[in-house]
């Protein structure tokens, strides 16, 4: 293995469960491309999903991966992180998952800081269940399941994300695959929690924010722009209309939270022997 | 043996007060069993704080009280009516109101300022008592060393006030404690939930997440208290779903794991404990019981959980469920659960409840010599073919962890194929299901047989499981002093269950009856279900108090 050098076909050709022309296949091909130029052997990385059609990609992709429970991607990711601080943990799954049916990991995994990458393909809509609203549905949206339209209003998870100071915070666009690619690599490479908001079209069930749509308004961060600058940063994630600011939008350095548990710091606590000495000096604080 | 029952409001110190007092027994060369009352709040309420102590080992809690050391009045007017005729003896405050015989009125006010209360009454009932004062003195200044010194030598000499009042004022006492030999080896003064920890600790724990819920937290608290220096992460999850799911993200990548709550986190746990079955994720899980049905009575006992264990987590896949009867074994189970839920690859439940959780005893130091944590999973070799999920004759399928050598682990919540990937193959659905269900055999192989004692085929047979376990055997012993013939049966693994172990016992006495802490009866349902045996009585407690010897004797006598 050492001898080998990386090429994108390490990682795996499958056949999809998913609609032609779906904004998966881009984010799986930039994912690829993100791997590799972040120099990462398939068996050097975590994948941990969700459920719902985005959470299938770990599928199709040559890496360990753990395929959980719907909405509870980021808490395996967590002890999967802290039980081995030597795998590149990415959590990968759908805006139902992460942000529904998730939303309170979502939360805590952002305020802990973990040093997890957190993939979110965000096409406003439910795929896997046919056409549901979604925590990030436009209000108005009408579904079989709303049919007078949506009441809630929607959820903004890279406004949420740099309110709450994440340490790195993106807004990707499946269509413009380079470019993605490059946010994920710098997402993976940042030492701290990560966040890809990514936005896809959902070819079955929402014809309203269609690839179009989000072509026309898309729009790549200019080149001096300043992720470090909060402000600025909070204006540009709150940007959401004709105009869609593509990019890293946010980040920041601070202690990952591994870095603060001394166990993390010597390998991680793994499965090693019981310490016998150190249990005896447990026990004869309960004499 | 005398009862001491320490009664007062939350925040008057009463658990320090008791706790030195059954540390100070101990270090004097007495037994002890500890039961504590709470209620569920943080100032006032009513809570008590009882020993059992004697020259002989104390298992079980009692009623009848011999001491009763009163911090306020509702104290004497609640347990009035447990005191031991003519041989009891009530400490209580000089200002305080109340009609009673045998009393000792402490002028706490004069002794010392308000906040020494605790240790004055201790000190009281310590001289009392016949207790070693430098004893008693060291006891109470090492408690509160940690804090300040200046704090320690203020308690230290309450103790010395409190004595100096006890030998010169009290009236002599008229309840006694035989002499005792101090202990030549250090004995532990512990409870169940201490036990617990210990045990996870040396049965191999390396990851515990939880959200905190009484009574399962002070677990994870002895966990975190001993993270550091045994090398594990303990971490407070958001909510019970992502505590179970850290644990079994933390498993997956090599780290035996655990997570602990009550019945209602469990609730919330029971999609990730039929994840752990359905990815085979080996994880542990301590419900420590409390009355329910929802927010229930949080700070009371209660058996109501055993089929909830039995069923939660929708599906079905194997499992093993135990429910250890005292703090020893508390410790012995949880250290061996780890190798158990690692070969079986899959969920292993440990049932306590409250009474145990917090019933202190002194034992004799837990070995570690005993324990068997699980073999670490190592990687192979190279191949990058390695399958997850392959069928074998056991339904054990070589586990590897992620990145530990250039295989892939891939596992999946959906059906899947050997590989771990997905699939909708009904003939795969059926080898798989197959598979995991085959583990049962592991889990019937490595069963704790059920514990039988007493005269065979004996005209009365006491069934029990869990935390009960030393009440029903007092309550035997005692009925046998009247000349019956009484057997005890009790169950510290409760799933799965081999008939073959228990069913001549059953089969054999004249009389069943099951002792539960539950309204319904689960238990025996269980055993009904499994043998076709029906019991021939309950005794079933459901008022948030634990099983005792007297109420089971007396559940026996109204029968």
């Amino acid at each position: 293995m050492n001898e080998h050098t990386l090429t994108i076909k390490d990682y795996g050709t499958r056949e999809t469960a998913w609609c032609p022309g779906c904004g998966n296949f881009g984010i799986l091909s930039a994912l690829k491309q993100a791997l590799l130029a972040a120099g990462l052997a398939p068996h050097q990385v975590l994948m941990i999903s969700g459920i719902g059609q985005a959470a299938k990609t770990p599928q199709y992709l040559n890496t360990n991966f753990f395929n959980g429970l719907h909405g509870r991607a980021l808490p395996v990711a967590t002890g999967a992180r802290l039980a081995n601080p030597a795998l590149s943990v990415i959590a990968e799954s759908g805006d139902g998952c992460m942000y529904g049916e998730g939303g309170n990991h979502f939360l805590a995994a952002i305020r802990r800081n973990i040093n997890i990458t957190v993939l979110v393909h965000n096409n406003q809509v439910y795929g896997l269940t046919k056409g549901q609203a979604s925590p990030t549905s436009g209000t108005g949206f009408a579904t079989k399941a709303q049919p007078h339209g949506i009441h809630s209003s929607a959820f903004n998870p890279v406004a949420v994300a740099v309110a709450m100071k994440a340490g790195f915070v993106a807004r990707g666009f499946s269509g413009v695959k380079e470019h993605l690619a490059d946010i994920i690599r710098q997402a993976i490479a940042h030492e701290g929690f990560a966040l890809v908001d990514i936005l896809q079209p959902c070819v079955s069930f929402n014809k309203v924010n269609t690839f179009k749509w989000y072509r026309d308004r898309c729009k790549p961060l200019p080149d001096d722009y300043n992720p470090q600058d909060w402000h600025t940063a909070m204006k540009t994630a709150a940007t959401w209309g004709d105009e869609i600011p593509v990019g890293v939008i946010f980040e920041s350095s601070a202690p990952s939270y591994e870095s603060h548990f001394p166990v993390c710091q010597t390998g991680g606590p793994g499965s090693g022997p019981v310490d016998s000495e150190a249990f005896g000096r447990v026990i004869n604080s309960y004499a | 043996m005398l009862q001491i029952l320490i009664g007062g409001e939350a925040g008057q110190g009463l658990v320090t007060l008791g706790d030195l007092l059954a540390r100070s027994l101990v270090k004097s060369g007495y037994h002890i069993h500890v039961t504590q009352t709470i209620m569920s709040r943080i100032r006032g309420g009513h809570n008590t704080f009882s020993i059992c102590v004697g020259r002989e080992r104390q298992t079980a809690p009692r009623e009848p009280v011999n001491i009763l050391v009163a911090l306020d009045e509702d104290t004497v007017r609640l347990h009035r009516n447990a005191l031991v005729p003519d041989n009891h003896l009530i400490i209580l405050d000089e200002g305080v109101s109340i009609e009673a015989e045998n009393c000792v009125y402490v002028p706490y006010k004069k002794l010392a300022e308000e906040r020494y209360l605790n240790v004055i009454a201790l000190g009281v009932v310590a001289s009392l008592l016949g207790l070693d004062k430098t004893l008693v003195g060291d006891a109470v200044a090492a408690s509160f060393e940690s804090k300040d010194d200046a704090i320690a030598q203020a308690n230290r000499a309450a103790v010395d006030d409190a004595y100096a009042w006890a030998t010169q004022t009290a009236p002599a006492t008229i309840v006694a404690l035989e002499p005792a030999q101090p202990a030549d080896a250090p004995r532990l003064v512990i409870n169940g939930n201490e036990a617990l920890a210990l045990g996870a600790l040396a049965g191999g724990v390396k990851f515990c997440a939880f959200y905190p819920m009484s009574p399962a937290t002070s677990i994870m608290l002895n966990l975190a208290r001993h993270a550091d220096i045994m090398g594990l992460v303990v971490e407070q999850a958001e909510d019970e779903i992502a505590a179970i799911n850290m644990a079994i993200g933390a498993a997956f990548s090599g780290c035996p794991a655990m997570t602990a709550t009550s019945g209602g986190g469990f609730a919330l746990m029971t999609e990730g404990v039929s994840l752990a079955g359905m990815t085979e994720t080996p994880i542990v899980i301590v419900i420590a019981q409390r009355p329910g049905p929802a927010t229930g009575l949080p700070t009371r006992t209660e058996q109501g959980d055993l089929e909830f264990a039995l069923h939660g987590g929708h599906g079905e896949f194997p499992r093993a469920i135990f429910a250890p009867g005292t703090i020893k074994a508390c410790f012995e189970q949880m250290s061996r659960i780890f190798a158990l839920a690692e070969a079986s690859q899959g969920p292993v439940i440990l049932l306590t409840d409250q009474f145990l959780a917090d019933s202190y005893q002194d034992i004799e130091p837990f070995s570690i010599q005993k324990t068997t944590p699980p073999e670490p999973v190592l990687p192979s070799d190279t191949s990058q073919l390695y399958s997850r999920y392959a069928v074998t004759d056991s339904g054990v399928s070589p586990r590897r962890i992620p990145g530990a050598g250039t295989e892939l682990v891939d596992v999946d919540s959906d059906e899947h194929d050997e590989s771990g990937h997905i699939t909708e193959d009904l003939g795969v659905r059926i080898k798989m299901m197959n598979k995991r269900l085959r583990k049962t055999r592991i889990l019937l192989n490595n069963i704790v047989p059920p514990d039988y004692s007493g005269d065979t085929n004996p005209d009365l047979l006491l069934m029990s499981w869990g935390s009960s376990q030393e009440a029903v055997t007092e309550a035997a012993a005692r009925f046998r002093d009247t000349g019956k013939r009484v057997g005890t049966l009790h169950f510290s693994q409760i799933w799965p269950l081999d008939p073959e172990l228990f069913i001549n016992h059953l089969c054999g006495a004249g009389r069943v009856v099951c002792v539960e802490g539950n309204a319904t009866g689960q238990f025996a349902r269980l055993i009904r279900r499994e043998t076709g045996f029906e019991v021939h009585g309950h005794i079933l407690r459901y008022d948030g108090l634990p099983l005792t010897p007297e109420y089971i004797m007396g559940g026996i006598e109204h029968e």
